[in-house]
This record gives C-alpha cells, structure tokens and sequence, in this order.
C-alpha cells in the first residue's frame, strides 16, 4: 500500500466544529472533506472512498443512526460519532446500527485522534496481533491458536465462556461493543436481556487478568453503553 | 313624615334599577282587550318603522293566523325560522329562544306573551324566554291580552265564566319599558268577529264565541284601559318621584303576608298582592311549618308550595320555614325585615277553643305593636259557587308539571294500631274481670286507662282513641249495672265513665303530642347528626374528588336521588366529570341546563320554574360569591326536595359542599403559590450562581482567545501555549458546571427514569477510576472492597456520577496529593459505600446544608462549582430509595457515604455449562 494521506468524510452541519476538524486532522496529516447534512455525507462517503467518517448524531436533514445504516449497506468503513446527547440509549443505538466508536461533546482532539488511530489500525488489519495470532496488550498475551492466556508470564485457566468473551474483545481490541452485541456473540441471540450474566463474567475475567479489578488496565467499562479492550 | 329629603336608601334602589334597565333590553307590550283588537298588526306596523329607520329589528315568531293584512306586513321582515318540536305526532311551531340570542337584534318581535311552550323547550312560559331576551340585552315586542294578567285572571273568569290558565305574572307588565294600548270599540270587534277576521281556535269555537258577547268585550276593554291608566298613573309617581315633587315622601312598606295549608293561602296571597300594588310596597308570602304541620297529608304540603310559586309569579319574594312556634316566627321575620303590614286568614279557631289554645293572630295582635293586620275571612264551604271551586283549583290542581308524586297515603302498620288497640282492650277486659267484686270500679277503669296509655305511646292517637271509647263501652256493658246493656243504673256511674273517657282522650292527645314532638325531635336530631356528619366527612376530605365523592354519597344518603356534581373548565363550560363516579352516582345530566344553571346562579329543573321539562333538579353551588359547580339530583320524589325542611336540610347541604370545594381550592392555589415561590427562589439563587460561575471561565476563555487572535507576532510560543491551554482548561470547567446544571434539570423535572440492573460494585468505581485517571494522577486512591459485596441493583451511569461528585468533590477541597479512600460495607438490607478524604473536613453545622441546591460553604470563592454537585448526589441516591450523608471523620477530613438498599435478590446464574 502507498503511503497516501488517509481521507476522513466529516458530517457535521455546525461550521465551528467542522473548522477545529479541518485544522485539527489536517494538521495530523488527514485529508478531510466535509458535508453540513446527512443526505450531503452520504453522497460524499460514497464519492471519496474515505477512510474513515466521523458523523454527527443531531443533523438538520436525518437522523445520524439512518446515515449509519445507509452507508453500512454498502461499506464497512469505520464510523465514529459525536454527539452532543448524553444519554446513553442514543450510544447504543448508533454502535448497534453499525457505528464502531463514539465521542460525546465536548472532545478534545487529543481523544479523537486516539480513536481514529484505533479504528484505522482496525481496519488494516487485526489489531496488536501478529501472523502467529497472539494477541499483546501491556503485560496480557493471549495465544488465541492455543487458547492460551498469559499475564505477566503466569498461564491463567480460563472457562469456555470466559474465554469466549475474551476472544470477542480481543478481536475488535480497542472498539467499545455494547452489552448487546456481546451478549449475542457470546451466549446467542436468545441472551439479549441477560446483560447481567455478562457483568458477572466480565468480573470473573477481571480477577483474573487484572491486578486491581477496580482500577482495571485492559477491560475497561463504557458506562452504559458496554465494554473495550484496552490495547 | 316632614323629611323634605329623598331617603338615600330609597335612591340608591332607584340608581340601581336604572342600571339594571340601562343594561337590560326594553319591553314594548301591545295591549288589548280581546283576541282581534289588532296587537299584531300594530306591532308589525312599528316594526315596518323601525325597518325603515334602519334599526336592526327581527321578527321572532308571529302568527298571522292566515290574515291577509298581517301577512303582508310580514314582507320585508327578518323572520327567525321556528323551532320545530314533535309532540305527540303534530309538529309544534315554537319560538327559538337560542336561535334569537345567537342572532342577537337590536329588535325583536314575539308575539303572544302568554303563550305557553311546549314541553321540551326551555322555560314552559313564554313570557320567561322573553326575559331572557331583555336579560341579554335585546329589546322585545309582544302582544298581550288583558285576560292574560295574572292578577286579574280572577276578576276576568268571574266575568266570562272563562278562566284562561295561561297567564303572564303582573310583574312582567309592570316593568315592560312601554305598553302601548290597541284599543278598538267592541262593535268594530264584533263586526270583525262576523266577518270572520278573528282567528279563533277550531276545537273551542262555541265557548270562545260566549266570550265575545258584547257586555263581555265592554268589560275587558274597561279593564285593559284601567290597567293602562294605572300603568301611567306608576310611571307619573316615579317620575315624581325623580324630580322631588311630593307633598310627603312614602314611608316605603313591606308587606307580609302568611299562608297556611288551607285553601285561603290563594286568596290571601292574591290580597296580598293588590295591597301591595296600591301601596307601591314590598311584600313577602311566608310559610312556617310547624312540627304539627309536618304531620299534614302529602298533598296538603304540595299544595303549599303550589301557593308560593304562585306568589313568587306574583312578584312576591316568599319564604318557607320550619319553626316550632308559628307566631314568633312570623314576628322574628318581621322584625328582621321591617315589615309594617302583616295579612293573615282570621283565626280558624273559635269560642272557647280559641280562648283555651289561642290563636297566631291573637299573639300578633298583642306583640307586634307597630304592624297593621289585615284579617281574611274564610270563605264558606255552603256559599262556594263556580268562584270558589276555580279559586281553589290552583291549590288541588297543579299547574306546574311534576309536582304530582303521591304517596300511598295509608302508611303500612296503619291498621295494626286498631288491631293492637282491640287486642289491649280484651286484655284490659280479661285482667279487670279477674279483678271484678274484689276490687273498685275505679281500679277496673285505671286497667283500661293503662291500656289507652299504652296504645296512645306506641300508635298514637287514632287508635288510641278508638281504645278510649271501646274501653268505656266495655265497662258499661260488663262492670256496671244493668250488666250487658248500655243502659246505666245509677247515674254517678254516669259522671265516672264520662270522667273516664275524658282522662283517656286526654290521656290520647297528650301522648300523641308527646309522641310527635318525639318524632319532629328525632326527625331534628337525625338531621343534625346526617349535617355533622356530612360537615365531618368533608372537613376531612383533603381534594376535590374526595369532597366530591363524599358530597355524593351523603345526598344519595339523605336524599335517596342519585346526583352527580358537574364543574366548568376552564373556559366556564360545563363538562362531564373524567371520574368514573360510584353506585350513587348520577349518569344522566343534561349540560346545557347545568350551563344555565352555573350561568344564572337558579336552580333549574323538574319541579322548578325553568326547563321544568328536565327529569332531574339542577341546583347551583353557590359559595357566596361564585358559583363552584352544579349539582344535578334525579329525584325519586319531589317532595323529599321541595318540602320546606328538606329544602333547608338541602340548602346546608349544598353551602356545605360549596364551601368545602372553595376551601380545597384556596389551599390548592396557596400550595401553588408557596411551590411558584420557592421555584422563584431557586431560580434566583441559580442564576446569580450561572452569573458568577459562568462568567469566571468565561472571562478566561474570552481574555486568552482574544490575546491569539490579535496577536501580531509579538507572542513567544510558550505564551501562546500557556493561553490555549488555559482556554482550554476553563472550557472544561464550564462544561462540568453545565453538565451539572442539566443533570440536575433533567432530575427535577423528573424526566430521569431509573435504568436499573445488576451490577458488580467493583466494574462501577473502575469505571469511575477510569474516568477520572487524569485528574486522580497524583492522589493516593486506596479501595477497600471486602470479599463477597453482593451486587447492586442500580442505575449504573446515575450511581458513577454520583462517585464522581464525591470524588470531585474531594479532589477540590483537599490539599493537592493529599489521600483519598474509596469503601464500601455490606449488610444483609443495604450496602454503604464512603469516600472518605483527609483534607480540612466540613465546617459544623453544615453537614446538611451541603446537599440543598446551590449551597456552597463559601460564596464566590474562585475554586467553587455551582453547588449543585452533591444536590445532584442526594436526588440519584434518594431515587435509588437510599440516603446520604456527610461527616467529619475523628481524625480529621470528611468522610461522604451513601446507602444502597438491597431489596431485590440477586439473579442467579447457570452453571457453565
């Protein structure tokens, strides 16, 4: 692959905002290109093969989760949102119509730029894993061809179930997934309610894996909205 | 008397009733003798030139009767379309009442004034619709015959032998604005009459034809000019009246007049009538019912009420009463209503009756000093002609609909009491035969003494009189020589068995009135104990649907009608309630009339003046001042709404509940005043917070950007960096303090719906940990988490931010660097999570203070967030069924804890499988 600057579609209809991107991406090596409404993005989304797309939940047109949909039918490109709402079920929904990360308003440039490195790193390839299909994060190494999990050069004995949801993480390493998506990965579709089956497994993995399951360094907990692997 | 002055009293009645003429419409009556003088001609001869005039003038309803003259006239008229009404087959044509409000005309005719409306129409009379009309503003003409005039419904019938029932209350002619007298010679009349130009109904040609006899036509016409001549004799006295010319201002007088249940309680309210008329007075028609009048027959008590509707048509104000005593009752009303003429019947008592039990008019006459009375002879039974019959007709036929309940008038257990009084009596006779040549005469007649007090206590005083004579004959047929025959021997037994049946009659009469004082005083007491209890009920009902509900019931109680309170929304229109109602509760209510009813402040409804065609009684809720409501009654009897007492027991009743509405409203709108002030309170102590605490970054912000952009190269880089970054910085603030401020809306308002699941307590303060890693970076952060915390069932998201306050908290007001301990405890009820810090600890006294909204322990201090932190903290953890608190730990700082409650049990998971 040639080392072309990575092309980012911003759909955002407030021009302050779409400014701090310009300057803010560009300035990091980004080609950015812009769209004040929904309808507009989709067009540019589909025209200049972008990268990545960062979309504004609240736009004058449609609704930002529509766009998500529209665009997903036809590309899996990363999508992060911003939104301006707090509340969570607004998360939920985008991540689960397909978006892979979201930032609330106010954001700092600093945390953007993280995710879009995640997500971008994503779609390359399978993150922080090399050809032999080890996983390595800080001190935490999963051996994902053996089933092997190792912190801190201890073998640590996880249960199928546990392990299960390990390889879900690790496999979209860095990506915030929610309690649903989990839940269906993990346990099957009949599971969506049982978002407390996957608490429970998530503390049993953390007392395992982490050092303080209450200041956790790689299971970390989206409030409301589901997990991420640290990576 | 030689006051040259006009009584300022007087006056102001005077400025008042030019008030109420200047708003009300003016009435212009055409008057005539008889039918086809030519009224509706000469009506709709003024109309034309009103027309012509421009005046807005319609026509509401006249019949032509097919006249050729009249119908012509009608041309060129607005003529309002009638109102159709089906009764019984045949479509009737009346007059519409709403249509003619709707159209509002400066001018409008209706012709007839006596007519009577069919039922299902508003008011029965016509002359009431007409009232409405001039209550609304709108001038009207009519028509009227002089027949028609209540007042001289009598003297008419006496004088035709025809006694028309429609009738127009005098009143009405008296305040007409105009009467205008179409007069035409009764020769002229009955040419027309021969040329067939009078309409006259078909069924009753032959009668009506009587009446146009000429003596007949000369009498009316006489009539009518008198009554005209009068009218304008009123108009002159108050046209002097206006302008002071007089001899000897009037002493103005009242009159009363006072009715019983008799059949000269007509007469004497007609009396009454044209004395106050010649006297230009006030008067009043009383009733009192005595508890001895309560024992009258129903259709007696009808008929009273019967009589003082009519009064009230009259132009009497009238009052019914119950009082124990009926003399000082009408002098208690005297006194309290200045009255100076009082009419009376004569007293029905004569000779000795009257001496031993006096009579009302003999108190009257010895204790009102300074009333005149007038006395009414009773007519004689023997002298009643045709006259007399029609004079009583009113007081046994009723005119007014629905005043026809009848109750069985044999109450059950009626003939009971003559069988008890035979079968004491042969006991008294078995008992005495037993005693019979061992004892007394005298002792055999107190054994039947005894009997005829037994009976009298427990059946009253038919029986027991029937026991008194039954008695007597028995001991003269059985204990007094000659036996088996009436016939007595010696004549002193005579004087004992006549001293017998006088003791046991007086005995009977005594006991009777014993027993029916018993009765009326049992009556009184059930009443008051019903009030109290009713005045209980609602003294105690905290809202509106309670004071409903109760109101309800205790009228269903008493009352025996099922009824239903209606209200007006906001707009004044009645609505059906939303509440489902009760058992008692009425379902049937006919809103237009309960609009009229709050409208106009009367009472409406069967057995009343107005929509009498309606099958339930609307009466208004009244609180003095406003009307609250309309209570709407469906009556299984008339008399238990109408009789005098039950009307009173009815009207405290419906004060009661008026009051009571009234009274749960002002405290409703006290309630709202004092939440609108403390709303008001906190929304100033917010925005003086907004005003500080915004405005400290914004001004940073502002500064430091302003410094970049005019910038002119002058700026060394680390500068630059400093100012972004303090932008930056202060941005962050404000977004915390807004983020507050909407949490904090958002729990106010209420709109916050708990998310509750199952959490392990460990993932929420590592999500909290994480969240606040940056800011946490040089603090000792020590968790204490004892093994096996069972999960909590919480808002996961609402319990970190409350972590983060506290955290946040702790972080703002300790010492840099200084440690910070997160704990948590288990129970087997609750689990209590502390924050506990090392820093300068909690000022005392403020311990509470610290969770009210907007409290900061000091004002305006730089580091300061809106002091809606830990508000915040206390409404999630309050919604969580939880508290929270905040001390001061023994070895110095604070120590922030709050309660979980475990209520719930926790899931329980499969094994793996």
């Amino acid at each position: 692959m040639t080392q072309a600057s990575p092309v980012i579609v911003v759909i955002e209809d407030d021009p302050a905002i779409r400014l701090f991107l310009r300057t803010g991406l560009g300035v990091h090596g980004f080609k950015v290109f812009e769209a004040d409404s929904g309808r507009q993005g989709i067009i540019e989304a589909g025209v200049r093969k972008p990268d990545l797309i960062i979309l504004d939940l609240g736009l004058p047109d449609m609704d930002g989760v529509d766009v998500i949909k529209t665009v997903r039918q036809w590309s899996v490109m990363p999508i992060i949102i911003l939104s301006a709402r707090s509340t969570e079920q607004n998360k939920i929904d985008a991540l689960d119509a397909g978006a892979d990360d979201y930032l609330t308003k106010p954001f700092g440039l600093g945390e953007l730029l993280a995710r879009i490195r995640v997500e971008m790193r994503h779609s390359v390839s399978s993150p922080a894993q090399d050809q032999s299909g080890v996983f390595n994060t800080g001190a935490l190494k999963v051996d994902l061809l053996k089933r092997q999990v190792i912190v801190d050069d201890r073998e640590v004995h996880l249960t199928p179930i546990q392990y299960r949801l390990l390889s879900v993480l690790i496999k979209n390493a860095g990506k915030v997934l929610t309690h649903q998506y989990l839940l269906k990965e993990v346990w099957g579709p009949s599971y969506k309610d049982n978002s407390h089956y996957l608490r429970i497994y998530m503390s049993q993995i953390r007392q395992k894996l982490e050092t303080d399951p209450t200041q956790p360094q790689y299971l970390l907990t989206e409030s409301g909205v589901g997990y991420r692997l640290k990576v | 008397m030689n006051n040259e002055r006009p009584d300022p009293d007087q006056l102001l009645a005077r400025v008042e009733r030019d008030k109420a003429k200047a708003k009300r419409g003016r009435l212009k009556i055409f008057f005539g003798a008889a039918a086809g003088v030519g009224k509706t001609y000469a009506m709709l001869l003024a109309a034309k030139e009103r027309r012509s005039e421009n005046i807005d003038i319609i026509v509401g309803l006249v019949e032509t009767h097919g006249r050729k003259e009249t119908a012509i006239l009608l041309e060129g008229l607005e003529v309002l379309p009638p109102k159709l009404i089906d009764y019984r087959g045949t479509t009737l044509r009346e007059f519409d009442l709403d249509a003619a409000l709707k159209r509002k005309p400066s001018i409008i005719l209706v012709d007839e004034l006596a007519h009577t409306n069919a039922l299902g129409c508003r008011h029965p009379k016509r002359w009431q619709d007409i009232e409405e009309l001039l209550d609304a503003g709108i001038d009207v003409y009519t028509a009227l015959n002089v027949q028609h005039l209540e007042s001289l419904n009598d003297d008419i019938g006496q004088i035709s032998g025809i006694r028309v029932w429609e009738t127009v209350p005098d009143t009405v002619f008296e305040e007409a604005t105009e009467v205008e007298l179409v007069d035409l010679p009764p020769d002229e009349l009955l040419n027309r009459l021969n040329e067939g130009k009078v309409y006259l109904p078909q069924q009753a040609q032959e009668a009506i034809k009587n009446f146009f006899r000429k003596g007949n036509l000369i009498a009316l016409r006489e009539l009518a000019l008198r009554q005209t001549a009068n009218r304008v004799d009123a108009q002159m006295l108050d046209y002097r009246e206006d302008h002071s010319i007089h001899e000897v201002w009037q002493v103005s007088e009242r009159i009363l007049v006072c009715i019983g249940p008799n059949a000269l309680a007509e007469r004497l309210v007609r009396a009454g009538k044209r004395l106050a008329n010649s006297l230009r007075a006030e008067w009043l028609v009383v009733y009192v019912e005595t508890p001895e009048l309560q024992r009258l027959p129903a259709e007696k008590r009808d008929g009273v009420l019967r009589i003082l509707r009519l009064a009230e048509q009259l132009g009497a104000e009238t009052v019914a009463s119950s009082a124990p005593d009926m003399s000082s009752a009408i002098i208690k009303l005297s006194r309290e209503r200045n009255i100076t003429k009082i009419v009376i019947g004569k007293p029905t008592r004569r000779g000795w009756k009257r001496l031993l039990l006096g009579s009302v008019v003999d108190v009257l006459i010895s204790d009102a000093h300074n009333i005149n009375l007038y006395l009414l002879g009773s007519p004689r039974p023997e002298r009643g002609g045709s006259v007399d019959k029609s004079e009583l007709s009113l007081y046994r036929k009723s005119p007014l609909p629905g005043l026809s309940v009848r109750l069985s008038t044999r109450k059950k257990g009626y003939y009971l009491g003559y069988i008890w009084a035979v079968a004491v009596t042969v006991a008294s006779t078995m008992l005495a035969y037993l005693m019979f040549g061992r004892f007394e005469l005298a002792n055999l007649i107190m054994v039947f003494l005894l009997g005829v007090v037994f009976i009298a206590m427990r059946f009253g005083r038919g029986p027991s009189i029937f026991a008194s004579f039954l008695g007597v004959a028995i001991i003269d047929l059985l204990f007094v020589k000659p036996f088996f025959s009436f016939s007595v021997a010696d004549t002193q037994y005579l004087v004992t068995l006549l001293a017998m049946l006088t003791v046991a009659m007086l005995i009977s009469n005594l006991m009777a009135n014993v027993r029916s004082q018993a009765k009326v005083a049992g009556h009184r007491e059930r009443r008051a104990t019903v009030l109290y209890a009713m005045s209980k009920d609602l003294a105690t009902s905290q809202n509106e649907d309670e004071i409903v509900r109760t109101a309800v019931r205790h009228l269903y109680t008493e009352f025996g009608s099922r009824n239903v309170i209606l209200f007006p929304d906001l707009n004044g229109r009645i609505v059906y309630p939303k509440d489902p109602g009760m058992r008692e509760s009425l379902h049937a209510a006919d809103l237009s009339v309960a609009q009229w009813v709050l409208d106009n402040n009367e009472i409406a409804g069967q057995g009343t003046h107005t929509l009498a065609g309606a099958e339930s009684i609307y009466f208004p809720l009244s609180n003095g001042e406003s009307v609250v409501g309309v209570l709407v009654l469906l009556p299984v009897n008339l008399r238990r709404i109408f009789l005098p007492e039950q009307q009173k027991l009815l009207d405290t009743f419906l004060r009661q509940i008026a009051q009571a509405i009234t009274r749960v409203r002002l405290a409703e709108q006290a309630r709202k005043t004092h939440l609108n002030m403390e709303a008001e309170r906190l929304r100033n102590s917010l925005l003086s917070s907004i005003s500080h605490d915004l405005r400290t970054p914004l001004a940073t912000i502002v500064g430091s950007a302003s410094t970049l952009v005019e910038e002119d190269g002058t700026l060394e880089a680390e500068d630059k960096l400093e100012l972004s970054r303090a932008i930056y910085n202060e941005a962050q603030r404000m977004s915390s303090l807004v983020n507050n401020i909407l949490d904090m809306a958002r729990l106010d308002a209420g709109a916050i719906e708990l998310n509750k699941q199952w959490y392990p307590l460990e993932e929420i303060i590592g999500a909290v940990l994480t969240r606040l890693q940056k800011r946490l970076a040089d603090r000792p952060v020590t968790v204490k988490l004892p093994p096996g915390i069972p999960m909590i069932y919480v808002d996961a998201v609402m319990i970190e931010q409350v972590l983060v306050n506290l955290l946040e908290n702790a972080l703002r007001y300790t010492p840099e660097g200084s440690p910070v301990e997160i704990m948590a405890e288990a129970s087997s009820f609750a689990v209590e999570i502390s924050i506990a810090d090392q820093g300068p600890g909690i000022p005392k006294g403020f311990e509470n203070k610290l969770f009210e909204k907007f409290y900061r322990v000091q004002r305006e201090a730089a580091q300061s967030g809106v002091g809606l932190g830990l508000a915040i903290c206390r409404a999630i953890i309050e919604a969580h069924g939880g508290s929270i608190q905040a001390q001061n730990r023994p070895a110095g700082g604070a120590v922030f804890s709050f309660i979980i409650p475990l209520d719930h049990t926790p899931p329980l998971m499969g094994p793996e499988e």
